[in-house]
């Protein structure tokens, strides 16, 4: 399999390898995929007090694709509000990357990752409004 | 001055030898000897038999059979596929039943499908988690209308030898033809068609330092087996397979298997040596598995899984070296390998499995760079892996619900 320049570039040179801590409330935690299939994709985000994504990390089992479309997408969120993020598309990955056909789905698992990163984050901070207005 | 990428898949292939090479040129051009086989009338086509035929002597006496039984291809998969339809065909009115095994190379797996297709029934026997097929188990499946077991001698990915000698004595015992394929042990593990009772065994040139296109099917004439041919046209090889001998690719593959005849025993212990070098420095890391028995194993194969690093990204990061992975990631679901999975592996240990085959050519310069340029390179993407995380976190991966896609 040809991989492209960025994929490659990706997948020497990945950006914000990392972990955050789950339990912070600033912190939104997205984990997709399985070992059966035979990639896993976590990917956090650090939301700031005007929901704007300050800072994201990533930890990716996978292909080389599967590990450029996280590196690449934690580029891409740092600095987007979480509206701005939520838009983000498979297929603009897929096409920043030139992914083959095969290989498309990775891209399609970072979409779903930034997605439930967001979800997390947001079920946090409404658990936590729920708790004040119980309170 | 080490060449890389290092090759390391000689299961996959191996470069000819060249002192093969030198010969079989000679067979081809106006100066060699590139007569017909066939030709009766003329020196040139007798030269080119005479050849043939020494090529056929050396092909089996590497594996202990008359040059009478044996029968040229054009590789180990027509072999296997003229022995497992050809005898399923010319046996059917005795039985419509075969046995082989989930491991089997597609080459068997596939004319099996077929025959199943045509109204024969098949069993495909589980081997045990060491890759070995239990005897008993065998012994079990075989019905009155068994007329053909076909069980590998070396398995291609995990390398394992199954004891066909034993396997040999049962179906003699039962009345079973017994055919073998033996494409990856042909040259690195004796072969003796009559102690073994084998009835039909394929091989295979170019997995053992002999050109690509050419292979053979030994077929035992004592007690004879009689196997339908599945070409036609003009009825060379007594009839069992049609089609102008190739000269020099039968020159080629007499002359790989002089060689390995002569060298197996000296070229096995100089092979184990160096995959026993390689395996002692990758083990010491951890989580790291052997795919596979260990002791019933061709010297060259080492087929590892690295638990939590998935193997298409590994094939990437080792870009130094040729290798193979269990992992065939060639459509939007991964398929991890059959084999690895008959055996009873979970999916992660079977994504993150590499194949390394050490072969004739290959330097302890080049295994020390490979074990340090792996352990460099797993450590890197476990680094990367959230699975590595999690397993550090102390989280049982086996009871993580994850979201499949």
């Amino acid at each position: 399999m040809a991989y492209s320049d960025k994929v490659l570039d990706h997948y020497e040179n990945p950006r914000n390898v990392g972990s955050f801590d789950k339990g912070d409330p600033n912190i939104g935690t997205g984990m997709v995929g399985a070992p059966a299939c035979g990639d896993v994709m976590k990917l956090q985000i650090k939301v700031n007090g005007q929901g704007v994504i300050e800072d994201a990390k990533f930890k990716t089992y996978g292909c080389g694709s599967a590990i450029a479309s996280s590196s690449l997408l934690t580029e891409w969120v740092k600095g987007k509000t979480l509206n701005e993020a939520a838009q983000i598309k498979n297929t603009q990955i897929a096409e920043e990357l030139a992914l083959p056909p095969v290989k498309i789905h990775c891209s399609v698992l970072a979409e779903d990752a930034i997605k439930a990163a967001i979800a997390d984050y947001q079920s946090k901070t409404a658990g936590g409004d729920d708790k004040a207005d119980a309170a | 001055m080490m060449k890389r990428p290092i090759y390391l898949d000689y299961s996959a292939t191996t470069p000819v030898d060249p002192r093969v090479a030198d010969k079989l040129c000679s067979y081809l051009t106006m100066d060699g000897d590139f007569g017909n086989p066939a030709s009766r009338s003329h020196t040139f086509g007798w030269r080119a038999e005479q050849a043939v035929e020494a090529a056929r002597a050396d092909v089996a006496a590497l594996i202990g059979a008359d040059p009478k039984e044996i029968v040229w291809t054009s590789g180990a998969t027509e072999a296997n596929n003229l022995a497992i339809k050809g005898a399923a065909h010319f046996y059917s009115k005795k039985g419509k039943h075969l046995i082989t095994c989930k491991t089997e190379h597609k080459a068997v797996l596939d004319p099996c499908r077929q025959l199943e297709r045509e109204g024969f029934e098949v069993t495909y026997l589980d081997p045990e988690s060491n890759g070995l097929v239990d005897l008993g188990k065998l012994a079990a499946a075989i019905r009155p209308d068994t007329i053909l077991v076909s069980i590998m001698h070396v398995n291609n990915e995990i390398g394992v030898i199954q004891d066909v000698a034993a396997i040999g004595t049962l179906c003699r015992e039962k009345g079973v033809l017994f055919h073998s394929d033996a494409a990856q042990s042909a040259g690195k593990v004796p072969i003796d068609v009559n102690g073994m009772n084998i009835d039909l065994l394929s091989l295979s040139a170019h997995k053992i330092y002999g050109p690509k296109g050419i292979g053979a099917l030994y077929v035992r004439r004592k007690p004879r087996v009689r196997i339908e041919a599945q070409i036609h046209g003009g009825g060379h090889e007594r009839g069992m397979r049609s089609g102008t001998l190739a000269t020099h690719q039968c020159v080629g593959m007499g002359e790989a298997y002089r060689i390995a005849r002569e060298e197996m025993a000296t070229e096995g212990e100089r092979i184990r040596v160096l995959r026993d070098r390689l395996f002692g420095a990758l083990k010491e890391m951890p989580e790291v598995y052997v795919n596979g028995d260990l002791d019933h194993r061709v010297p060259g194969n080492l087929n590892i899984s690295f638990n939590f690093v998935e193997g298409e990204s590994l094939i990437m990061a080792l870009k130094d070296i040729a290798v193979s992975s269990g992992s065939a990631c060639t459509s939007a679901s991964l398929e991890p390998s059959y084999v690895l999975r008959a055996l009873g592996r979970n999916d992660e240990l079977a994504h993150s499995s590499i194949r390394f085959t050490i072969g004739r050519f290959t330097t302890t310069e080049e295994i020390d760079f490979t074990a340090r340029l792996v352990r460099e390179k797993v450590n890197k993407l476990r680094e990367l892996s959230p699975l590595w995380e999690m397993f550090q976190e102390g989280v049982d991966l086996s009871k993580v619900q994850w979201a499949a896609h």
